[in-house]
């Protein structure tokens, strides 16, 4: 795990500084953070991270799990799916059975924090232990178009908390409590965005058969109707007509997720439409997908809906140009022709790619800037300082606040 | 080694860090963009004219804040687009005075395009209103003559050169800053005071204005 000083040769010693100065001033304070896992999925990840980070800065941070069993997982999983807008029938049952292991959470969970940093819903009913302290639920889901039933059960949790936080502005709701936007972050350290060596990058190429001879085009996501890999190997067989070019299409996918198979399956057999369209199924290995991101030519991300679209930072971080559907947290990553190209359609995306192909300086310069947007206000390091800032703000309820 | 002056007063460097809260407001059209402008407080108007520019330093010299940005981007408003970019921010002192300047240009312009407010964007490419929570806080740096004063301001963060040069503006509403301030205050320097609150920084990147004002000094410095 990177230490908070390996940081500096990439954002700079008075970032690191400013750091230090907010960590001081939340000496003696508790920060207890309360989710429903360690490991797996996008909070443990980030948490994994994060915690020892603050612990090192001299921040009191504390983590906890919360328990379930089977039924409470199966029913947290449809809210989750649920709050995501996707169509999921739920019972009466189902509040209850949530209900039932929330009171043995509430009776269990020791809270120790000055500070209770809640992640997402499974934990949402610990606020009933709330005393003097503060409380922060995250979300980490897209709230943009929610099914109301699940969410107003949420709500009336959140409601007694004393800040929630969101990824994007189009996941806030109409709150009595004060909303705040902490988009996620990437860890320029981690295996998936470190510098890689040539010899490196060269391997992964040649265990997956990629000539490096034509332009490489590329969209990193796993096998999902909402990232459109149809519409990717679409727009990808326009731009073949003119340049000459190849298409990698790369991602994971669960091995219980039959729609992910058949979408892959889906893929495989439009694949078979055009020349030199390469489709791979990794395993999640953080390294390999770095390589093939960083092999890239231009780099697509034609999602239908994304929660924030996080390829995008990585692949921008790479320096590389991107074009991207204008969806979820995407346009916070990519100003349009300033940092990237954002599209609304197959037709958009085959022309942004042409686009950057045909003008190599152009790219150059939009990764260019991509990088930098990403190094000023997508990193970790950003991350921990909106953390460390949202603590000091529970204390403070004006807009100006002198430390 | 040449002696440089010591500052009457030593300049200590602050940081200003935000925070960006959802207000929960949103526009879809010119009209609810400029009725939302006249009520927001005080501290949204600066994020999406000041707080955009920081997050979005490489894009200077445009475009200078989100307001404009969104009115060309997203609703195809080239000209109004163009008019609230070249609003001379650097002529506001305070943050009354530009968004009246900005209500007041998006109001000229639908008076004269009434069409304009026909013009609706999608549901995912609305204008969010956002405001800044700021932190001010007061780094370790300290300088107590010329020559160490460009030596920190090589490293010191954007988010410092950015309170100093832009928010000091505000805060003193005055055509100056800091660094002017005490260089002439507790330098006597007012000729290098005078060069620096001189610099447009709205039509800069920070980096660049960085490298300007250690240009500057070092020249003095330098003799």
């Amino acid at each position: 795990m990177a230490k908070i000083e390996e940081y500096i040769p990439i954002v700079g010693q008075s970032i690191i500084d400013d750091l230090k100065l907010l960590a001081e001033k939340l000496k003696g304070r508790v920060i207890q953070h309360i989710n429903s896992t360690s490991v797996g999925g996008g909070v443990a990840e980030i948490l994994n991270r994060m915690v020892p980070l603050l612990r090192e800065l001299g921040v009191d941070t504390r983590w906890d799990l919360i328990k379930g069993g089977e039924q409470f997982f199966e029913v947290t999983k449809k809210f989750h799916n649920a709050l995501h807008g996707r169509a999921e029938a739920i019972s009466q049952r189902d509040f209850d059975i949530f209900m039932e292991t929330s009171r043995i959470n509430i009776n269990e969970v020791a809270i120790s924090g000055d500070i209770v940093f809640v992640h997402d819903p499974q934990p949402v009913a610990l606020i009933k232990n709330k005393s003097d302290n503060k409380w922060v639920w995250r979300c980490h889901i897209d709230l943009s178009n929610p099914n109301q039933k699940v969410w107003r059960f949420i709500a009336d949790f959140i409601t007694d908390y004393d800040s929630a936080v969101f990824s994007a502005p189009a996941f806030s709701q109409m709150l009595p409590i004060r909303q705040i936007l902490i988009p996620p972050s990437i860890d320029p350290l981690s295996d998936k965005n470190r510098d890689l060596s040539d010899e490196e990058i060269d391997s992964v190429l040649k265990k997956y058969n990629i000539a490096t001879d034509k332009p490489i085009i590329t969209q990193i996501s796993r096998f999902d109707r909402l990232k459109d890999p149809l519409g990717v190997i679409e727009a990808y067989l326009k731009v073949k007509k003119y340049i000459d070019c190849q298409l990698i299409l790369a991602g994971g996918t669960a091995t219980d997720d039959p729609e992910g198979i058949a979408v892959l399956e889906e893929a495989k057999d439009k694949a078979k439409s055009g020349r030199d369209i390469h489709i791979l199924l990794l395993s999640q290995n953080d390294i390999e997908i770095n390589a093939l991101q960083r092999a890239s030519t231009v780099i697509i991300q034609k999602s239908i809906r994304e929660g924030f679209g996080l390829t995008v930072a990585e692949a921008l971080w790479k320096a590389k140009p991107v074009v991207a559907s204008n969806v979820g947290g995407i346009p916070l990553q990519i100003k349009h022709k300033y940092s990237g190209l954002l599209c609304h359609s197959i037709d958009g995306a085959a022309f942004a790619i042409k686009q950057l192909l045909n003008s190599p300086e152009y790219a150059k310069k939009l990764g260019e800037n991509g990088r930098e947007h990403i190094r000023s206000n997508f990193l970790l390091t950003r991350h921990l300082r909106d953390y460390m800032l949202l603590f000091l703000s529970l204390y403070h309820k004006e807009d100006l606040v002198y430390l | 080694m040449q002696e440089f002056p010591k500052a009457k007063e030593p300049f200590r460097f602050y940081t200003r860090l935000h925070l960006s809260e959802l207000t929960g407001l949103r526009a879809a059209n010119l009209s609810q963009l400029l009725d939302l402008i006249r009520k927001v407080p005080g501290s949204s108007i600066y994020h999406h004219t000041h707080r955009f520019l920081q997050q979005h330093q490489y894009l200077s010299p445009e475009p200078p804040n989100d307001f404009a940005y969104w009115v060309a981007g997203v609703l195809g408003e080239d000209e109004l687009g163009e008019r609230l970019a070249s609003i001379d921010t650097m002529q506001y002192s305070t943050i009354r005075s530009l968004r009246d300047k900005i209500a007041e240009t998006i109001e000229e312009y639908l008076k004269n395009n009434p069409l304009a407010k026909l013009k609706f964007a999608r549901q995912d490419e609305e204008f969010h209103f956002i405001k800044s929570l700021s932190f001010v806080l007061p780094t370790n740096y300290v300088a107590y003559d010329l020559p160490g004063f460009a030596e920190i301001l090589k490293k010191i963060t954007v988010d410092s050169i950015y309170f100093h040069i832009f928010e000091a503006r505000l805060r003193l509403e005055k055509q100056t800053n800091d660094f002017s301030y005490w260089i002439e205050t507790s330098l006597g320097d007012k000729e290098l005071a005078d060069r620096i609150s001189g610099l447009d920084p709205y039509t800069r990147t920070l980096e660049d204005l960085r490298k300007t004002i250690v240009r500057v000094i070092e020249k003095k410095v330098s003799g």
